[in-house]
């Protein structure tokens, strides 16, 4: 079933300079874990910003199980965002509160104006973060606060949080390019799991080819805001590589073939 | 190179210390400042303050009178910076990158406190002396004034430190705009702006003691009346009482600082 | 219209309900000593304003009538500035004065400071002595400007002499703190990678120790700069210190003449914005490296 479509969807950030998306097409099933690799400025963070609005399109039209999201109202905004979960390079998380706090930040786009700025959470939502900070392993970490974690446990925060969202997509802007191999290892697994065990729909933006070859059901592959690949990792030739990125990829191709010992 | 590259260096040194030279002399020269004037009777100061500027056994019967000024000055430096930081947060919120509602609404803030930060305390007191007259209303007022651009400016700054990061995950979760506040911007920021506040009554308590001389009121209204009348000993006093105040609060902020940063 | 489920079903998958009550001393939020020092910070503060505004008489003052006619006095000096006793260059010319003694203090400050602040930083000093300058410029600072001026003005009389060691004193006090703590900020291994050398102190001071904090001691001079063009405004004012000042109060206090105040606030003000605007730009250009 389709959850997500993009038509010709278009992303002029200025007049002056060329579009940072042009004429993107491609739909998404329920389900699929998605990778989005490309050369730096090719316009993966446009792409995936402009599914949840946080950067507004300037053509084409995007829907999101079955409702075009370009022209809803404010509140309507807010509840297709509380649908979709978003993952960070740089976590994004509120340094100075505790893991659970964070977490929970996910259930703000569920809760009345007051009850949000109170932080007051319903014991359901608690729990639920509770059990979803437990998945994650993070346990020993409910009352530290942000700022005392390493990067790949705050990275975990920043998927609980997205999961405690509940949602239908999970949008991640290079979820492990600031991460250590082993931690970045960690994040991707965990990742395959929520997608495999929970059904959330993925779409994965990575600097990694090898990693985006591993994990993932699909790769796209864009280069100066146009999709110049589309399809499944097997499909994804040297040719292909150095097409997406624009140069003799013999390098990034090195780990094409050996990358089994990556993923569990 | 090499030589070149410390030549350079040592020319620009020279100039700006020939600039530097070249501007005291002439600021000596449009202020009137008397250089050896200035030496000599630094020394005659400190003979004459030897002298005469202790508190001694007769002035302490002005202690409780002084007292009591410094309590009014003390609250009206925290109730002026508190107030001032309310309108503060709330111009400081609408003037932030993460937080603005619009572009325009930062060079606004940013005048508006420009604005305020720049006018002269006296000319505050003045004016609002003409109505207000000898209250303490008047030096609340002119703190307040001078306080809210001060902080504002600070407090824009801090948010803009804190950075938009953590409010632009809660808007893609879903939240709206005040839950951003109270649960992204606030917390990150209020440790650093807890720190402004209390700079903000220290500096306040200090600025006082000159409002209170060209309002007649507070602490620096009893320094005024004693100085006028040549008891030095009892305007000693109330220079001790403010220094132990003012390093009491510097104290009290220092550690409530260590504890929150 | 957005129709999507609220449905809680991937949730279902996520574990088995356990109980509430057993998960709820761990979500219980243990309060830090930050949040708790903030907190009663912010109580304290909120007490004491709020026992300000209650008890603190306005004197007989009609507040509403007081507003009302200060906001009217405000119309008449922002939307009428205009001079009786000053043209527009004798108050140029005084606000140039001003300017003088701020500029004077600071560098006269600066230079006291920079020594100081050599002997009270604590990777340059020993001990001892920095903790006997660290508390002589606290005192020092925490005598409010204007006593000290009116302190000098008994020896030296009131003008600019006075008004110039009172103001520079207060610097010495502001300055010898800010550029110690950037002298403390600069990494030990760099001092201690020098001395290996067989430089001594001097040579450590020159070659490394000011060459790394002159962005900062400069940022925090032309802060002071800033600070001391209105300290010499209100010492002006208050202390009979030459300069706009003088005149500023004069308007204010004895003319009653809003026109004027007008005047010489929108020049003072124009100065003073002229001044953070530079000192912003040159601050921004010094952090991004020159
Ligand atoms: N806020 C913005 N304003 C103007 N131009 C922007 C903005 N964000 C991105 N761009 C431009 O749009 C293009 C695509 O940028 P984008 O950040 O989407 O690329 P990217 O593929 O995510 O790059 P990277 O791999 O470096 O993160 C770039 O040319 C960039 O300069
Ligand atoms: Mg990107």
């Amino acid at each position: 079933m389709t959850l997500l479509e993009l038509k010709n969807v278009t992303k002029h950030y200025s007049p002056a300079v060329a579009p940072a998306l042009a004429d993107i097409s491609f739909s998404v099933n329920e389900g699929e874990f998605i990778s989005v690799i490309g050369p730096s400025g090719s316009g993966k963070t446009t792409l995936l910003r402009t599914i949840n609005r946080m950067v507004e399109l300037s053509g084409g039209e995007i829907t999101f199980a079955g409702v075009s999201i370009s022209r809803l109202r404010k509140s309507e905004l807010r509840k297709l965002r509380s649908k979709i979960g978003m993952i960070f390079q740089h976590y994004n998380l509120v340094d100075r509160m505790s893991v659970i706090e964070n977490v929970l930040h996910g259930r703000l786009g569920h809760k009345s104006t007051l009850a949000g700025i109170l932080g007051s959470y319903t014991l359901a939502e608690k729990e639920q973060a509770l059990r979803i900070i437990q998945m994650l392993g993070l346990d020993e970490y409910i009352n530290k606060r942000c700022d005392q974690l390493s990067g790949g446990q705050k990275q975990r925060v920043g998927i609980a949080r997205a999961l405690v969202q509940n949602p239908k997509l999970i949008l991640c802007d290079e979820p492990i390019a600031s991460l250590d191999p082993s931690s970045a290892k960690i994040i991707m697994d965990y990742l395959k799991n929520i997608s495999r065990d929970l059904g959330i729909t993925l779409l994965v933006s990575l600097h990694q080819v090898d990693i985006a070859l591993k994990y993932s059901d699909r790769v796209i592959g864009v280069n100066r805001g146009t999709i110049v690949f589309d399809g499944k990792p097997d499909e994804l030739t040297r040719e292909r590589v150095s097409e997406i990125y624009g140069f003799d990829a013999g390098d990034l191709m090195i780990n094409l073939g050996e990358s089994e010992g990556y993923a569990s | 190179m090499q030589v070149d590259v410390f030549r350079k260096r040592r020319n620009n040194a020279l100039i700006f210390f020939g600039v530097l030279a070249l501007l005291t002399a002439g600021a000596i020269v449009v202020t009137q400042y008397d250089v050896e004037k200035g030496f000599t009777s630094l020394g005659k100061a400190f003979v004459w303050g030897a002298a005469n500027l202790y508190p001694d056994v007769k002035s302490l019967a002005k202690l409780p009178d002084i007292l009591a000024k410094l309590r009014d000055t003390v609250l009206i430096s925290v109730a002026a910076t508190s107030a001032a930081a309310v309108f503060s947060l709330a111009l400081a919120l609408a003037g932030s990158r993460a937080t603005r509602i619009h572009r325009s609404f930062t060079l606004v803030a940013r005048g508006i406190a420009s604005f305020f930060r720049n006018m002269p305390l006296v000319a505050w007191a003045m004016v609002l002396m003409l109505a207000f007259s000898q209250s303490s209303l008047t030096g609340f007022l002119a703190l307040f004034m001078g306080s809210f651009g001060f902080l504002t400016r600070a407090f824009m700054e801090t948010i803009d430190e804190v950075g938009d990061s953590s409010v632009e995950a809660l808007k893609a979760t879903g939240a709206a705009y005040l839950h951003t506040i109270f649960q992204a911007v606030l917390p990150s920021s209020l440790p650093q702006i807890v720190s402004w506040l209390l700079f903000m009554i220290e500096t306040n308590i200090r600025d006082a003691t000159l409002v209170g001389f060209l309002t007649g009121t507070g602490i620096g209204f009893s320094f005024d009346v004693y100085y006028k009348a040549f008891n030095y000993h009892a305007a000693s006093l109330v220079v001790v009482v403010t220094v132990l105040t003012v390093l009491i609060m510097e104290t009290v902020s220092n550690t409530v600082r260590r504890m929150i940063l | 219209m957005m129709e999507i489920d609220e449905s809680i079903e991937v949730w279902g998958k996520m574990g088995k309900r356990d109980g509430g009550n057993n998960l709820r001393p761990l979500i219980a939020k243990p309060l830090d000593r930050a949040t708790l020092a903030i907190r009663l910070t912010l109580f304290v503060l909120a007490g004491m304003t709020t026992y300000t505004f209650l008890t603190l008489g306005s004197n007989g003052v009609n507040v509403a009538q007081a507003t009302a006619e200060t906001l009217s006095n405000f119309a008449t000096m922002f939307l009428h500035p205009y001079s009786h006793h000053l043209t527009v260059w004798d108050a140029f010319y005084e606000v140039l004065i001003t300017l003088g003694l701020a500029y004077l203090t600071t560098v006269l400050g600066g230079v006291l400071a920079l020594f100081l602040g050599l002997m009270a930083a604590q990777n340059l000093a020993p001990k001892w002595l920095t903790n006997i300058i660290k508390s002589f410029v606290a005192v020092i600072r925490a005598v409010p400007t204007i006593l000290w001026v009116l302190i000098f003005a008994v020896a030296a009389g009131l003008g600019s002499t006075a008004a110039v060691i009172g103001l520079t004193f207060h610097s010495v006090g502001y300055l010898t703190k800010a550029y110690s703590e950037s002298f403390e900020d600069l990494d030990r291994s760099v001092i201690e990678a020098l001395r290996a050398t067989g430089a001594n102190w001097w040579q450590v001071v020159f070659q490394a120790v000011i060459p790394s904090s002159a962005t900062y001691l400069l940022s925090w001079t032309f802060l002071r700069f800033e600070i001391n063009f209105g300290n010499a405004v209100a010492m002006g004012a208050a202390a009979g210190a030459a300069g706009i000042g003088f005149d500023l109060f004069m308007a204010g206090g004895y003319y009653f003449d809003l026109h004027e105040v007008g005047l010489i606030t929108y020049l003072v003000l124009a100065f003073a914005i002229v001044m953070e605007t530079a000192a912003t730009y040159m601050k921004r250009r010094l952090q991004s490296g020159e």
